[in-house]
């Protein structure tokens, strides 16, 4: 069992190869893995509640930790995040790569 | 020893016109070169750097002509032949792209997207590129 | 947690992109926490420790050189440095040497230095952990 953490800086509104990342993360779940995806920069758009934020809700209830960078949120003004996101400092992912959680930026 | 390290190339054409080769394979090769283990996967649209008989002739502005334009098909075939990097494609993205898999250079190894967890987990470093 | 030695590879231009705001946020955490870093700076990375970089008004806004104070990276970059040394760690910036050459940025703040493909590959099998944060 490994540690993963997949930092996501692009969005679903302009990239489509978003899907790409949340179905990998799933996969490293699936596998057996313990998977945190966090969002940063317009990444973070998709944590706001819409028709995008169902998928990162599937996400976190496949077993995918999610967490959106607080940072960014603020610079984006989103204050309320689709179920099962939670935010969170930047320092989580020093603290994780420190930890040795193999890290991934998409 | 050199940790294992999985590089999943995306980013296609970016700049290779500019600087004659793409620059995560040549810094890969440049790597394996100082004593690394690197493995390459090409997804998304860098899939496209496995197709043989590709390459537009080098640019020419007013006098200026470049003479090194750069071939991703043999640079792909040189991370096999010469620096012993294992490359794979992956399948279904081929396939969206309409490449059928006898138009790639020889050597390339197909992949799943759905194996990606598996591999990755025999790696150390898994980098995004 | 204890001292750990982390590389990063960067690969973005100085105000070009977000991806650098969310770097220096990361590498001045690790900084605050002692851990030793590592930074390759590859392509337009290698102009982020350019010492040349000035500041510049903000006309629009209506703001001088003084009151726009406006950032640039090799300002990051040697704070960077110092919050590192403060916090008992060090920071080996490299900038990747061909790529410093074909953008002419060949003057670069004290404590960081010139370095090849193989600088990256050392930091990877002597480091802890890598973070490699691409360009698009």
């Amino acid at each position: 069992m490994n540690n993963y953490l997949l930092i996501e800086s692009r969005d679903p509104f302009e990239s489509n190869d978003v899907g790409y990342y949340y179905d990998l993360s799933k996969g490293l779940v699936d596998d057996g893995n313990e998977v945190t995806v966090f969002l940063v920069q317009n990444g973070v758009l998709a944590a706001r509640p819409s028709a995008h934020s169902a998928a990162l809700t599937a996400l976190c209830q496949s077993g995918v930790k999610v967490l959106a960078d607080d940072f960014s949120l603020r610079e984006r003004g989103i204050s309320k995040l689709a179920e099962g996101v939670l935010a969170a400092p930047i320092d989580v992912i020093v603290d994780r790569l420190a930890a040795g959680h193999k890290t991934l930026w998409h | 020893m050199a940790k294992k390290s999985l590089n999943v190339v995306e980013s296609a054409y970016r700049a290779v016109m500019e600087e004659q080769d793409d620059t995560i394979l040549w810094l890969l090769a440049a790597m394996q070169g100082a004593g690394g283990a690197h493995t390459v996967v090409l997804r998304g649209n860098a899939v496209n750097y496995a197709i043989a008989g590709q390459g537009a002739p080098g640019l020419t502005i007013g006098e200026w002509k470049q003479t090194q334009a750069p071939r991703m098909d043999r640079d792909v075939a040189d991370l096999i032949e010469n620096r012993k990097i294992p490359v794979y494609v992956v399948e279904e993205d081929l396939a969206e792209r309409g490449i059928a898999s006898d138009e790639l250079v020889s050597g390339v190894k197909l992949l799943s997207r759905r194996a990606l967890p598996k591999l990755f987990a025999e790696y150390e470093i898994i980098s995004h590129w | 947690m204890p001292k750990k030695t982390l590389t990063f590879a960067l690969m973005d231009a100085p105000y070009e992109s977000a991806n650098l705001t969310t770097a220096f946020r990361i590498l001045d955490a690790a900084a605050k926490r002692g851990h030793d870093i590592n930074v390759f700076a590859y392509e337009g990375a290698a102009a982020l420790a350019f010492t040349r970089q000035s500041p510049h008004p903000n006309p629009v806004h209506g703001k001088n050189l003084a009151e726009e104070n406006h950032p640039t990276t090799k300002d990051q970059v040697a704070a960077l440095l110092a919050e590192a040394a403060k916090n008992g760690g060090k920071v080996d910036w490299v900038n990747c040497g061909m790529c410093v050459d074909e953008r002419g940025v060949n003057e670069f703040v004290p404590g960081t230095r010139r370095g090849s493909p193989a600088d990256f590959q050392a930091f990877l099998d002597a480091s802890d952990n890598t973070l490699v944060i691409p360009t698009k």
